[in-house]
């Protein structure tokens, strides 16, 4: 995908209005996996209204994002910047072999404590 | 036979350009009726005015139409020239092609088409036009200013000044607003008290003010010249012309937990009390709510101890009537809700703050005396954060979606005064833009930055983290440094966003002046008349209007008093003859047209008529006042029976342009 | 007794059974009856923002047709199920083009448009049974306990479609806690996150969150925690070792209702 089409992908899916941000950072003020991310909330609604995914796109960042939704319910514009990262990732691991967590990881990673509910959540987070 | 002119304007290139002016001519040339058509360069000119007189003279027009620009820009330029020229000056139509065509399309083709269209249906409308005369209507000499703060004292001094009566109703026991609770005034760091107080003094001593504090507007009637407003004077308590303004009264009264106003609950006031050391007038006021006396018929203190004798328990609201020929609403602003940004845990913790707070935190004649002592323990802080934009420029349902326009400066006041007093204070003030347009403002905040060590952070604050030793973690974003930051602080303030007073509505409503989302006052053209509301006679003055600093209040309020001064020296006003009128034969008195009036201007009266078979009926009919109506026309659409017309913009005219449009 | 369609969760049927056994038990005192949604499947644990996400949503939709046609409403007790629950409905009542795909594909008649109500046990306490009620119900007042609610992400936000409570300052656990007789304890960092799914992502990245709330309530004096979601327990047990005993919300409502003797999670 070109640049253009890429950051209209992004903003189909997300629904995001990227060009309402201020630049304020009360996104990134609110980040709990702020210092596990190489790129931060705020310059994830950045690069994709400038249309530069692709360094977000390999980008670890993708990852570390919980969904928890504090910069949504803080930003003063309206810009749910949580959907703009869950759009990245979507891009990301729809394309084929782009799984981030697969079923034969999941022994690896179990204890006996682990609720079902960890891994059906982040199945759906990392896997397509 | 009618005789119409036809004349179409260049504009320079602004018409030109894209409308072919000639062809624009050369067709409605051929329009029945129409006589005479020419173009020029620039109608409005002098020039340009000469060729429609002469045209009037010479070929005996009986109607003119132009085809220029908005009506609203040179509409009364050329009904000037009619007029001069021997013609009733409503004979005169105004085709609107530039910013209806020119100015909205780039096809010369296309806009030249829709320019001789507009041309027609104006010449259609031109030919149904009836010479009207306007009415003429007395001015009363006196002013009405409501609210009492900076804006509203220098407007009613102002007005005073140039020797009209005028009267200040101000909701709060004295007049002062906010600007008597503020410190200091920036940029150049006066006492706000010491340079208001004068002014509030002057206001006491004027022969033309009269001051009705504790007071409400309760309702507006009439029109422009001649308004009649009620006043509710709510009851003190206390005899204003028998108090002295002693104070003893408030020494003795027994309850003393009352939340303090003016120091924003800091400390307590009595349930007697006199908000503050300069008020004016400086009467006492007994709180309702809070007097044992009034609660239960148990104490009686206060007034055994006046002297003068000034305590009434038995005194009710008074509502007094008057006449005046100009209102200004100076209704001020309050300071946004902060609890919405919950975040910033302004109800967990008594150290996080309002700007406002932190004013009376500093000033002198506050609370802790103009020491600045935290809330919570009353000790000196030692680290500050300052968090801009609580509120303003926050398009959620919650915020304000504006900028407040004076938190970037006051909080470069508040970081550089708490650095100057107290040096082993940090301060770190969290910013998205430093907005500092305004004479010597921009260097006063790059002094609170570069002479005072101010630490500014272009970033915001995603939450503050009361901690159980008292101090307050804030979490932020340094985007500079790309960097999450953590600041542990012993006191934060909020630059929350300002919002017009909850009161302002309902003034609008009474005043019939319109608003905007925001409920600030809208004026009646953002650049040309900004301290006029859009309806007659009600001026603008203050914040009501729009976010401002003191010195563009007090500049808007003088040239709010210069045009009420300017309505006041009128003798006479000419109406509009453009207004409604019932034909009552056919008008059924069902209301709906007064119903949908916005100024009042509908009345009903039971009327007599002769019926065909010379028996007689009354029936009740509309009835417009010509003073009061504006001319919206909403009664001629809302009319089922077709009663209602307005004059000079017949519902006949109206079908002839649609129907010339549609030729 | 009210009848109530219920949706458990795939943890509730498994790590989590006493949060199903008890939530119901506590309810069926207070006056309500759980009836189980017909072979409800698993909600997928997150609900995927994208809007193009059609499939991974049809679990939730089949679970809110049936409550549709049962009464109207479904109540859930993991936050989780709430969330993608609450979520997917609000995507029903404002994108018809997904409801019109969803509808086609499961041939719903009538088409489902987000008619039917998600609400949280704690909504139901709070709107329905009242905190008064339950003070009466207790039969063992938790006195001198101090509880520290932890709300986490999943029952808040976003607050303009769950509107569960304020996002930011919440109090309805708060009250929960008084009504049981014991202490709230107030702390900042009770509705953020706890690491979610990142425990199996990052591990040391999601420790470093769990260790961020539960140091807060502790500072506070907090002596137990309390909260509705199976991920949270598990991280805040497994990723932040602390004195903090936590449990579920139902563990400490059936002690004080009498339901059971102790406070361990089963």
């Amino acid at each position: 995908m070109n640049k253009q089409d890429l950051k209209e992908e992004i903003v189909r899916m997300s629904g995001s209005a990227v060009e309402k941000c201020m630049r304020c950072g009360k996104c990134s003020a609110s980040c709990p996996s702020y210092e596990d991310m190489e790129y931060h909330p705020h310059e994830f609604v950045y690069l994709v209204e400038k249309g530069d995914i692709e360094k977000l796109m390999a980008s670890e960042s993708i990852y570390k994002c919980l969904t928890c939704f504090a910069c949504v319910e803080r930003c003063p514009r309206g810009v749910e910047p949580a959907k703009v990262v869950e759009a990245v990732r979507l891009i990301v691991i729809r394309e084929q072999g782009m799984n981030r967590l697969k079923p034969d990881d999941i022994p690896g990673l179990w204890d006996k404590d682990l609720p079902q509910q960890a891994i059906v959540t982040a199945m759906r987070k990392y896997t397509k | 036979m009618q005789k119409i002119g036809v004349f179409v304007c260049h504009c320079g290139t602004n018409i030109a350009a894209t409308v072919d002016v000639k062809a624009v001519v050369d067709a409605l040339a051929k329009e029945p009726s129409v006589v005479f058509a020419a173009d020029y360069p620039y109608m409005c000119s002098e020039s340009g005015q000469n060729l429609i007189k002469d045209a009037i003279r010479e070929h005996e027009l009986t109607g003119v139409v132009i085809c220029s620009c908005s009506p609203r820009m040179h509409e009364v330029t050329f009904r000037r020239a009619a007029a001069s020229a021997g013609l009733n000056p409503y004979l005169v139509e105004v085709a609107n092609i530039r910013e209806q065509c020119s100015w909205i399309h780039k096809d010369k083709a296309e806009a030249t088409e829709k320019a001789i269209i507009l041309g027609r249906a104006a010449i259609a409308k031109a030919l149904l036009n009836a010479p009207l005369i306007a009415g003429e209507s007395p001015v009363t000499k006196r002013a009405l200013v409501i609210g009492g703060g900076i804006a509203g004292i220098q407007t009613a001094l102002d007005i005073a000044e140039a020797g009209f009566p005028v009267d200040i109703v101000e909701q709060k026991p004295t007049i002062g607003g906010k600007m008597a609770q503020i410190d200091k005034t920036f940029p150049t760091l006066d006492c706000s008290a010491c340079i208001l107080t004068p002014k509030m003094v002057e206001c006491a001593q004027n022969e033309n003010i009269r001051i009705f504090s504790y007071s409400e507007v309760e309702s507006v009637s009439g029109f422009v010249g001649s308004f009649t407003v009620k006043i509710r004077k709510k009851a003190r308590y206390v005899d204003e012309v028998k108090c002295t303004g002693c104070g003893l009264c408030t020494e003795k009264c027994p309850v003393k937990n009352v939340p303090n106003e003016f120091n924003l609950g800091f400390d307590n006031r009595r349930a007697v009390y006199i908000p503050f050391a300069q008020a004016i007038p400086k009467i006492a006021v007994i709180d309702p709510d809070r007097c044992n006396m009034l609660k239960n018929g148990k104490c009686g203190l206060c007034s055994r101890v006046c002297e003068a004798g000034a305590i009434n328990y038995k005194q009710t609201d008074e509502i007094v009537e008057e006449h005046y020929g100009a209102i200004v609403a100076a209704t001020g602003y309050e300071i946004s809700d902060v609890t919405r940004y919950g975040e910033y845990a302004y109800t967990e913790s008594k150290d996080v703050i309002t700007s406002l707070e932190f004013e009376r935190l500093t000033n002198a004649a506050g609370p802790t005396g103009g020491v600045l002592l935290r809330p919570s323990d009353g000790k000196h802080p030692h680290t500050i954060v300052f968090i801009q934009c609580v509120g303003s420029r926050c398009v959620l349902e919650k915020g304000k979606p504006y900028c407040s326009k004076i938190c970037c400066m006051y909080t470069a006041k508040h970081a550089m005064l708490t650095r100057e007093k107290y040096p082993d204070t940090e301060v770190y003030v969290f910013y998205i833009d430093v907005r500092t347009p305004g004479k010597n403002f921009d260097e006063f905040y790059r002094r609170a930055a570069e002479e005072f060590g101010v630490h500014y952070i272009k970033g915001a604050v995603g939450k503050i983290v009361p901690r159980a030793d008292g101090t307050l973690d804030v979490q932020a974003a340094d985007l500079i440094m790309d960097e999450q930051l953590r600041i542990s602080a012993d006191l934060v303030v909020l630059a929350a966003a300002i919002e017009p007073s909850k009161t302002a509505r309902k003034l609008a409503t009474m005043l019939t002046a319109s608003m905007d989302t925001n409920d600030f006052f809208t004026e009646a053209h953002p650049k040309l008349r900004p301290v006029e509301s859009p309806t007659a006679g009600i001026f603008l003055s203050g914040v009501c209007q729009g976010p401002k600093d003191i010195p563009e209040t007090v500049s808007q309020a003088g040239a709010c008093a210069a045009k009420v001064i300017g309505l006041l020296s009128k003798n006479k006003l000419t109406g509009n003859p453009c207004v409604a009128h019932s034909d009552e034969l056919m008008c059924n008195g069902c209301s709906s047209c007064a119903n949908v009036c916005p100024y009042g201007a509908i009345t009903y009266l039971d009327k007599e008529f002769r019926m065909p078979d010379r028996t007689t009926k009354v029936r009740r009919v509309a009835s417009v006042n010509p003073a009061v109506c504006q001319g919206c026309g909403a009664c001629t659409v809302a009319c089922p029976s077709g009663a209602m017309d307005l004059s000079g913009f017949s519902n006949s005219q109206i079908m002839a342009e649609v129907d010339a449009i549609c030729r | 007794m009210t009848k109530i369609a219920y949706y458990p969760g795939c943890t509730l049927k498994n790590k989590a059974r006493a949060l199903d056994e008890e939530a119901r038990a506590a309810a069926r005192l207070l006056g309500y009856e759980f009836e189980e949604i017909d072979e409800w499947q698993c909600c997928g644990g997150a609900f995927t923002t994208s809007r193009d996400e059609i499939a991974t949503k049809l679990a939730a939709a089949r679970a809110l047709t049936w409550a549709r046609d049962h009464g109207g409403r479904v109540v859930t007790v993991c936050s989780a199920c709430y969330n993608v629950l609450k979520q997917t409905n609000a995507a029903f009542r404002t994108d018809s083009e997904f409801a019109a795909k969803v509808s086609r594909y499961e041939k719903t008649d009538p088409p489902y448009r987000g008619e039917a109500e998600v609400v949280h046990w704690f909504e139901l306490l709070r709107d329905e049974i009242g905190f008064d009620k339950l003070r009466a119900a207790v039969k063992k007042p938790l006195k001198g306990r101090k509880i520290a609610p932890y709300y986490g992400c999943l029952l808040l936000r976003p607050s303009e479609t769950l509107a569960f409570d304020s996002p930011e300052n919440p109090t309805v656990m708060e009250d929960f806690i008084r009504a049981l007789g014991a202490e709230p304890v107030r702390y900042a960092m009770r509705n953020e996150c706890c690491g979610g799914y990142l425990t199996l992502e990052d591990r040391d990245a999601a420790k470093k969150r769990s260790a961020a709330v539960l140091s807060s309530a502790v500072e506070m004096g907090a002596d137990c925690m309390i909260t509705a979601c199976p991920l949270c327990l598990y991280n805040l047990t497994k990723n932040a070792a602390g004195p903090l005993e936590i449990r579920y919300f139902t563990d400490v409502l059936a002690e004080a209702l009498g339901l059971k003797e102790g406070g361990e999670n089963a």
